[in-house]
């Protein structure tokens, strides 16, 4: 499967995305919060575990995550990953939500 | 509003309960004699805990707790189901006695696993794990570990995930290598040193599998291409062999936003009813040619695909963002005949042992849904915390279940 074009398609996004988010992404207010919670545990947490430590999905723990550019994870959450399983979740996440669900995940605050 | 209504569920399901916990406490003498066949265990994914249920009476009787993380659990039966064996997502296996409800045992035997299955002669439990990947086998009276088989490593060079393991005749397994592309055949006449036969090059990313209600076929789901991959137990000499080849003809995958789930009772006379992956249709293929017949056009990615133990109609819930609806289809036409709202998040379907109900989990709306497959209309809801799977006792005495 030749995905060359996507994923520098995915590179640009993600440098993109990076030069918007150098602050911290702020919480969305509530009830939007505790639905986007709800999401990643329950939906994300489909593949990834429930309890994020991963499944078909690569685990979403912050010490899995460490290292890994918040930029590029919102990338992935956003525009998925072709080639793998994972989907987009552009219809259902604005980019702010999936800055914050990142932070929220390397920061391991997401229970 | 959702609080008080969980409180009342665990009044009501206090006041259910007491009986049992007479029975479980004080092992009263007196204690009412009952059989197994209509109970079941329905799991409840965020709290560790399963209840005990009733399905001639649509009742909860108790629930066990202390299971650890259940939030991808799966339970089979001893043979004379007595005793559900609940498998859960961190890697432990409990035994728990369905007539005193107890957690009679449990052991922490992976760090991350899926399920499991027990063998023909119900003296093998199977575990199916992710990490460390490969399968262990128990003693299914003690729980005591009986053989560990690592999988065949992936392209990480880990020992690959393991899904889809399921019983067939002759005290065997069958059950497929994620990150691996292969159908494994275990043989576990000596369970402390099982025999694997190995198929390679099956297929890209098998997700899940099943087996046939006659033991005979085994067949796993590929995410990585359109089409399954069958293994015929009675010719294994012929190997592996791809069917319902290209299904999605060509067209754009469609997003997955959950895998689906291939086991449970998916052939309904003649036919095989099978989820399509990335296409939002339900395929049907000849259960003997395992020829491609029809597609069934259906709202949403399928996740379970069951049909009716009677084979009459077919019954698809969805992945999100479609997980509220659940679609009947009608066999001899092969349309969708009724589309159901019965409460959000629908994660399962369990058909009472002759199909004169379906049981439904809603899982946001913490609630069980019992719905009348003659009429098709809700005749009770039950509550429940954040309920998943269900399964009931039935499947003590059936293969691949």
């Amino acid at each position: 499967m030749d995905s060359g074009p996507v994923r520098r398609g995915i590179c640009l996004a993600a440098l993109l995305a990076a030069s918007l988010c150098q602050q911290a992404a702020a919480a969305p207010a509530e009830p939007r919060a505790a639905e986007l919670l709800q999401l990643l545990h329950n939906d994300c947490g489909a593949c990834h575990g429930l309890s994020l430590k991963g499944g078909l999905g690569s685990p979403l723990t912050p010490q899995a995550l460490a290292g890994k550019p918040a930029a590029s994870l919102v990338a992935t959450i956003l525009n998925g990953r072709p080639g793998t399983p994972m989907p987009p979740w552009r219809p259902f996440l604005s980019e702010e939500e999936a800055q914050w669900l990142v932070q929220l995940l390397q920061q391991g605050g997401a229970r | 509003m959702a609080g008080s209504t969980l409180a009342t569920g665990r009044r009501t399901l206090t006041r259910l309960l007491a009986p049992l916990l007479c029975l479980a406490l004080a092992a009263c003498a007196s204690a009412p004699l009952r059989g197994t066949g209509d109970l079941g265990v329905v799991i409840e994914r965020a709290s560790g805990s399963v209840q005990i249920v009733d399905n001639s009476h649509e009742q909860a009787l108790a629930r066990v707790q202390g299971l650890g993380d259940l939030s991808h659990a799966s339970v089979v039966f001893s043979r004379d189901a007595r005793y559900a064996y609940v498998f859960g997502r961190d890697g432990a296996i409990s035994k728990v006695d369905l007539l005193t409800a107890r957690l009679v045992k449990r052991v922490e035997q992976a760090s991350n696993s899926i399920g499991g299955a027990i063998s023909s002669d119900g003296r093998v439990i199977a575990a199916q794990n992710y990490s460390p990947g490969g399968v262990k086998l128990f003693d299914a009276d003690s729980l005591a570990l009986l053989a560990s088989v690592p999988a065949a490593a992936g392209p990480n060079g880990q020992p690959s995930r393991v899904v889809g393991l399921a019983d067939l005749p002759g005290k065997r397994f069958a059950y497929a290598l994620f990150d691996a592309d292969e159908i494994d055949v275990l043989d576990a006449s000596t369970p402390t040193a099982p025999k694997v036969q190995r198929f390679q090059h099956i297929g890209k990313q098998p997700y899940d599998g099943l087996a046939s209600g006659d033991g005979r076929y085994f067949i796993a789901g590929l995410y990585g291409e359109d089409g399954l991959a069958l293994f015929d137990s009675w010719h294994s000499d012929a190997g592996v062999r791809r069917i319902l080849a290209g299904y999605g003809r060509g067209r754009q995958a469609l997003p997955v936003y959950k895998m689906p789930h291939l086991r449970g009772w998916s052939i309904a006379g003649d036919y095989a009813f099978l989820p399509a992956i990335g296409q939002h249709e339900v395929l049907v293929a000849d259960n003997r040619s395992w020829a491609q017949v029809a597609t069934v056009p259906v709202l949403g990615q399928p996740v379970f695909v069951m049909a009716e133990p009677g084979g009459r109609r077919v019954w698809v819930n969805f992945a999100f963002p479609d997980n509220d609806k659940v679609q009947v289809i009608d066999v001899p036409t092969r349309q969708v005949i009724k589309t159901l709202q019965p409460g959000r998040a629908i994660l399962h379907m369990e058909f009472t042992p002759r199909g004169d109900a379906v049981w439904l989990s809603s899982r946001d709306d913490n609630k069980l849904v019992v719905i009348d497959t003659a009429t098709l209309s809700q005749r009770r809801t039950l509550p429940a915390l954040e309920p998943s799977g269900i399964f009931f006792t039935w499947r003590a005495s059936r293969m691949g279940m």
